[in-house]
């Protein structure tokens, strides 16, 4: 069982607390009636479906409620970070960096 | 006290005998034995019939890695355990152990001709033996594989058992109570770091439970161990676990341990669990598992009395047991040799040791000089004779084995080993990387992905000095890692003897291949002749290999197997081993019973039953309950005599005639409150809801952003800022999930709030022509009148006292209203009402009529009518779309070319030819009952009942372009013959609407 960091609690609790919710950054255009079938469709069904580092949403569904954003890797099921709904996407390299340092350590 | 337990000898307590029966024979043991010990201890090696070929099988080790000692244990009826390994199930007095796979009984079994037609079933042999003729497979072929094959049998009542569940964090977890495991928990409790340790044992102590040379820091190595357990015990920071098997490692150093609290004792505490999961989150992990024995490869090595040497150690040392009278012992590692020594020394007489070896150490040869043991080096082992029990041996010298004839030794056990193997099963759990370490010839633990080490055997390490010596290096390790500043002192060891040894493939043999039976895998009965068939046969990873030849499948997981396995692969394919791979270790490391993992989750604390608060009531009433998501809602209230059918006729009568009332406080409820609310749910929602003016109601279709229905609901709005939404019994979370990720995620400019108040209400449902009659003398601050409050109206008033929020809504096609009050006084409402409808004919009513009555109207019920793949167009509900609104949810998709494609399947009603017939819901329709098999089928049935309002049955059904085939007949195929039914409409009841204000 995982253990995952609430960015909004600020607290890492156990897994058992939180929701998976899909892939992070996509977001529902704002006129979906401008979007071709083509487009509409990537939208709805297309997903990176990522072997190793993924961008992800997770909802602290028995605590705080709150919709959140992760880095994680799909093969090992690590955790990079996690950050609040609407901030931008970290660096990656940045990431690795800093997780091959902690491994190091 | 039998000649094969030598007196005051070992751990058992000689003073305290126990009685036991296996397979019906009364024996006695010692308590502190294990069922195998004991068996040994009165000369009883036959223990079991093999899986696939029924050959007899004895107790090959002394461990939880037993193949072929798989026993059924019974404390009566609800409490039989098949498949216990006799190895690890303590004796006490009453034990009743059965034998498995065999019949009629365990000396003469009539399944053993399947070894006699061992040449018929080969690796794979279900893949292609049975393939013709087509049709025996499943009459003849299967019934008969089936029942032939297979270990224990699964017991047919309830477990009558408790199990417990406790989580625990520690900052150092250590994993085995070997000599490695007890250093690294020294090491690391003295530290003052909390430390867990766990053993899968009885007796927390590993190998040195059967160590009685060695000296540790001067002292014999027992009176070291009493002194160690003795200091861990007494410390507040330590928690020691026996009989606790570390079953898995999962994430972040969370690790699942299977304690078995009851299993050893004669009289179990009444209400004592009979395991308890641990789930311990650890901040370090030491992994101090050990390594375990390989058998040899060779023509019947299976026989009973064939098993590890190591094992008889085990039980010479730890149980005072002799495991015979005359031993021959045969490896390729010098541990073996020990064993010999200790059993020499022990009044056995020991024949031989032939060693594959050519050549060993020179203090192993003056041993065996001095104590008279034949030694044959170079040497292998060419076949086994006996019928239940090993009578002798043939050895030949290596280089000459085919063409020599060997030479018989008349022995009663053949003790072998080809080496260890270290136990990383655990470590293989974290995804850690195994690499080969070419000189030992094993996989030795690699890259670590988890905060943990490895110590002792474990990695490779020999000897008794090695193990403690890393144990505490790697508690010391575990406990700076945690946070605390370990000494770093391990403790002295003398008379270890060293050990070596080399890796087998199959030993060399005389006999035809087809003709040599010399097993790989004993537990599924895999030879080494059906691993190389698998690799001739074009497998060539060693995960194919185990599934076609199913090596190490069994419930051992293949312990003893899987080196063999691979080597033997290797060997045939010309590859070096590591580079025909490994297969992957799996939770749980050794079989754990359901029991274990459900813990408090059976019974009535499976899962959770919501109830409301009118329940009792219900319940006091002679309610039939059913469940609907968690909530337990009643179905229907028969009255003595009445059936469910005449139940819900009479329910169904009474509501269309005079007045019903339900429960209908389940209904999911959520506040929408905010500035933005009306915006907010005009976005969530199909329908328009910027209008809705204050005090009105409207129906909402609710879409996944695919177009499909998800959810529907009455929408109240309250004040210009506040809306009461309802959803249906299922689907309120799962709203509100959909509701607060829009809101956060996608509209976070939108000030809204959103309340979950389902169990905040108790909602009163009132049906019939009746219920305005009734419920008008209880209303203050609200006229009711079809004026001043209209059929979809809202308003908060008081009703029999209570603030409510009272709608007027019907599900019935009735006049019909709902009374929301406070949940602390919706029992009382309840009654208030049954009592005030007594004069107005009302009659209680469930979910059943509920259902009947709203299918007569045509209303659908998402998740029955509905199933993920249906639009609001599908469901006739193209209505409650807001044409005008330029954005919803799921509104682009409603242009996506397959949601507007022709022919999609359309909810329509059905009415049977025989208006008796009350089709079965899920049941398939076709257009012609007479086309050739397999039919086309057209749709199916989603709702289906008895209607006492039309006198005939009717139906809902989803049917591809079904608005276009009014008038058709249609038919559905059936067990018992085919109906055929019309389509209509789907109301069916009222069609004008004219009762809603009647
Ligand atoms: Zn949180």
């Amino acid at each position: 069982m995982l253990l995952i960091h609430c960015p909004y609690c600020a607290a890492t609790l156990p897994e058992l607390e939180f929701a998976y919710a899909g892939e992070a950054h996509i977001a529902r255009p704002a006129d979906p009636s401008t979007f071709s079938d083509e487009q509409w469709r990537d939208f709805l069904f297309i997903r990176t479906n990522a072997r190793g580092l993924h961008f992800e949403r997770w909802r602290h569904v028995h605590g705080c409620g709150r919709f959140f954003n992760a880095v994680r890797d799909t093969v090992s099921d690590k955790f990079l970070t996690t950050y609040k709904a609407g901030e931008p996407k970290p660096e990656l390299e940045a990431l690795l960096k800093a997780a091959g340092k902690d491994a190091a350590e | 006290m039998s000649a094969l337990r030598i007196p005051g000898k070992g751990r058992v307590d000689h003073a305290q005998p126990v009685r036991f029966t296996f397979d019906g024979k009364s024996y006695q043991g010692l308590a502190g034995d294990t069922l195998a010990s004991a068996l040994l201890a009165n000369g009883v090696h036959l223990v079991g019939r093999s899986f696939k070929y029924h050959r007899p099988r004895g107790v090959v080790s002394a461990g939880s890695e037993e193949p072929n000692a798989l026993v059924g244990v019974s404390r009566g009826s609800g409490r039989e355990e098949p498949n216990t390994r006799a190895t690890m199930q303590e004796v006490y007095d009453g034990l009743a152990a059965v034998s498995q796979n065999r019949w009629p009984c365990l000396h003469f079994d009539a399944g053993a001709g399947a070894d006699v037609l061992h040449r018929l079933l080969p690796a794979g042999f279900y893949y292609k033996t049975f393939l013709w003729p087509k049709r025996f497979w499943d009459r003849v072929y299967e019934p008969l594989i089936r029942r032939a094959a297979g270990l224990g049998v699964a017991p047919s009542e309830p477990d009558a058992d408790s199990y417990a569940s406790r989580y625990a964090h520690c900052d150092v977890l250590v994993v085995g109570g070997g000599p490695a495991g007890i250093a690294a928990a020294l090491a690391a409790a003295r530290s003052g770091a909390r430390v867990i340790l766990a053993d899968e044992q009885a007796e927390i102590g590993g190998s040195l439970l059967a160590e009685t040379g060695a000296r540790i820091d001067g002292q014999p190595a027992w009176d070291w161990l009493a002194a160690a357990r003795a200091e861990l015990e007494g410390m507040a920071n330590v928690r020691l676990l026996p009989r606790t098997t570390a079953i898995g490692y999962y994430h972040q150093n969370m690790v699942g341990l299977a304690e078995r609290v009851t299993d050893h004792l004669a009289a179990p505490p009444q209400h004592a669990p009979r395991e308890r999961m641990w789930r311990v989150r650890a901040g370090q992990v030491v992994l101090a598992q050990g390594a375990i024995e390989r058998p040899l490869v060779f023509h019947g090595n299976d026989r009973p009395g064939v098993m590890l040497a190591g094992a008889a150690r085990t039980y010479l040392h730890r149980y005072g047991v002799k495991v015979g009278e005359r031993a021959v012992v045969v490896t390729s590692h010098d541990s073996a040799w020990q064993t010999a020594f200790d059993l020499a020394d022990a009044g056995v007489s020991v024949a031989a040791i032939a060693d594959v070896r050519a050549e060993v150490d020179s203090a192993l040869l003056a041993g065996a000089q001095q104590r008279g043991i034949e030694i044959l080096l170079g040497h292998t082992v060419t076949g086994t004779s006996g019928r239940l029990r090993i009578n002798a041996v043939t050895l030949a010298a290596a280089e000459l084995v085919a063409t020599a004839a060997g030479r018989v030794l008349r022995c009663d056990v053949l003790l072998m080993s080809g080496g260890w193997t270290p136990s990383l099963h655990l470590f293989s759990h974290t995804q850690g990387r195994l690499a080969w370490d070419e000189a030992s010839q094993s996989f030795l633990p690699g890259e670590r992905t988890e905060d943990c080490h490895i110590a002792g055997a474990g990695r490779g390490l020999w000897g008794l000095g090695a193990a403690l010596a890393d144990g505490a290096a790697m508690g010391a390790a575990a406990a700076r890692a945690a946070g605390f500043s370990p000494d770093m002192s391990a403790p002295t060891v003398e008379g270890d003897p060293a050990g070596s040894g080399v890796t087998t493939t199959e030993l060399p043999g005389n006999r035809a291949a087809h003709n040599t039976r010399a097993f790989v895998d004993f537990q599924n009965d895999v030879t080494a002749k059906d691993i190389r068939l698998a690799v001739h046969e074009g497998m060539r990873s060693i995960e194919h290999v185990k599934r076609y030849t199913t090596t190490g499948m069994a419930t051992d997981q293949g312990k003893l197997a899987g080196m063999n396995a691979l080597a033997i692969a290797a060997e045939t394919l010309g590859a070096p081993l590591p580079a025909v791979g490994l297969t992957t270790f799996r939770p749980p490391y050794t079989p754990t019973t359901f029991g274990a993992f459900a813990g408090y989750h059976q019974g009535e604390t499976f899962d959770v039953t919501r109830k409301t608060p009118i329940d009792p009531w219900a319940e006091a009433s002679g309610a039939v309950f059913e469940p609907v998501s968690l909530w337990r809602r009643a179905r229907y209230f028969p009255k003595p005599g009445e059936d469910m059918h005449a139940a819900v006729a009479r329910e169904c009568r009474a509501t269309r005639s005079a007045v019903g009332m339900m429960d209908a406080s389940t209904l999911g409820k959520i506040e929408v409150v905010g500035p933005d609310a009306a915006e907010f749910l005009n976005r969530m929602y199909t329908n328009p809801f910027t209008r809705l003016g204050v005090g009105r109601c409207r129906y909402g279709v609710l879409l996944g952003e695919d177009g499909f229905i998800r959810d529907d609901g009455v929408i109240g709005r309250l004040a210009a800022d506040r809306f009461h939404v309802t959803t249906t019994t299922g689907g309120a979370p799962r709203v509100l999930n959909m509701m607060e990720d829009y809101l956060q995620t996608e509209w976070p400019d939108l000030r809204v709030w959103l309340t979950s108040t389902t169990e905040q209400w108790v909602t009163v449902a009132l049906n019939g022509p009746n219920a305005r009659r009734l419920l008008e003398p209880l209303v203050e601050g609200q006229a009711l009148t079809d004026e001043a409050f209209p059929h979809m109206s809202v308003s908060e008033c008081r009703v029999a006292g209570f603030s409510a929020r009272l709608f007027r809504v019907s599900f019935t096609g009735e006049m019909g209203f709902e009374v929301n009050v406070p949940a602390r006084h919706g029992l009382e409402l309840w009654e208030l009402l049954a009592a005030a409808g007594q004069e107005h004919g009302l009659c209680v009513y469930g979910t059943e009529a509920m259902h009947v009555l709203r299918a007569e109207k045509g209303f659908i019920i998402v998740g029955q009518d509905s199933d993920g793949t249906v639009t609001p167009d599908d469901a006739g509900l193209g209505w409650a779309i807001g044409r005008r609104k330029s954005d919803f949810v799921g509104k682009r998709s409603l242009a996506r070319p397959d949601l507007v494609a022709r022919n999609r399947k359309q909810l329509v009603g059905l009415v049977t030819h025989d208006p008796r017939t009350v089709l079965e819901e899920g049941a398939q329709i076709v257009e012609d009952p007479n086309q050739p098999l397999p039919m086309t089928m057209i749709g199916h049935v989603t709702s289906s009942y008895w209607s006492e309002a039309l006198g005939r049955s009717i139906a809902l059904a989803l049917v591809e372009g079904g608005r276009m085939r009014m008038g058709d007949m249609l038919y559905l195929p059936m067990p018992e013959g085919t109906h055929s039914a019309r389509v209509t409409g789907t109301v069916f009841y009222d069609p004008q609407g004219e009762r809603l204000s009647a």
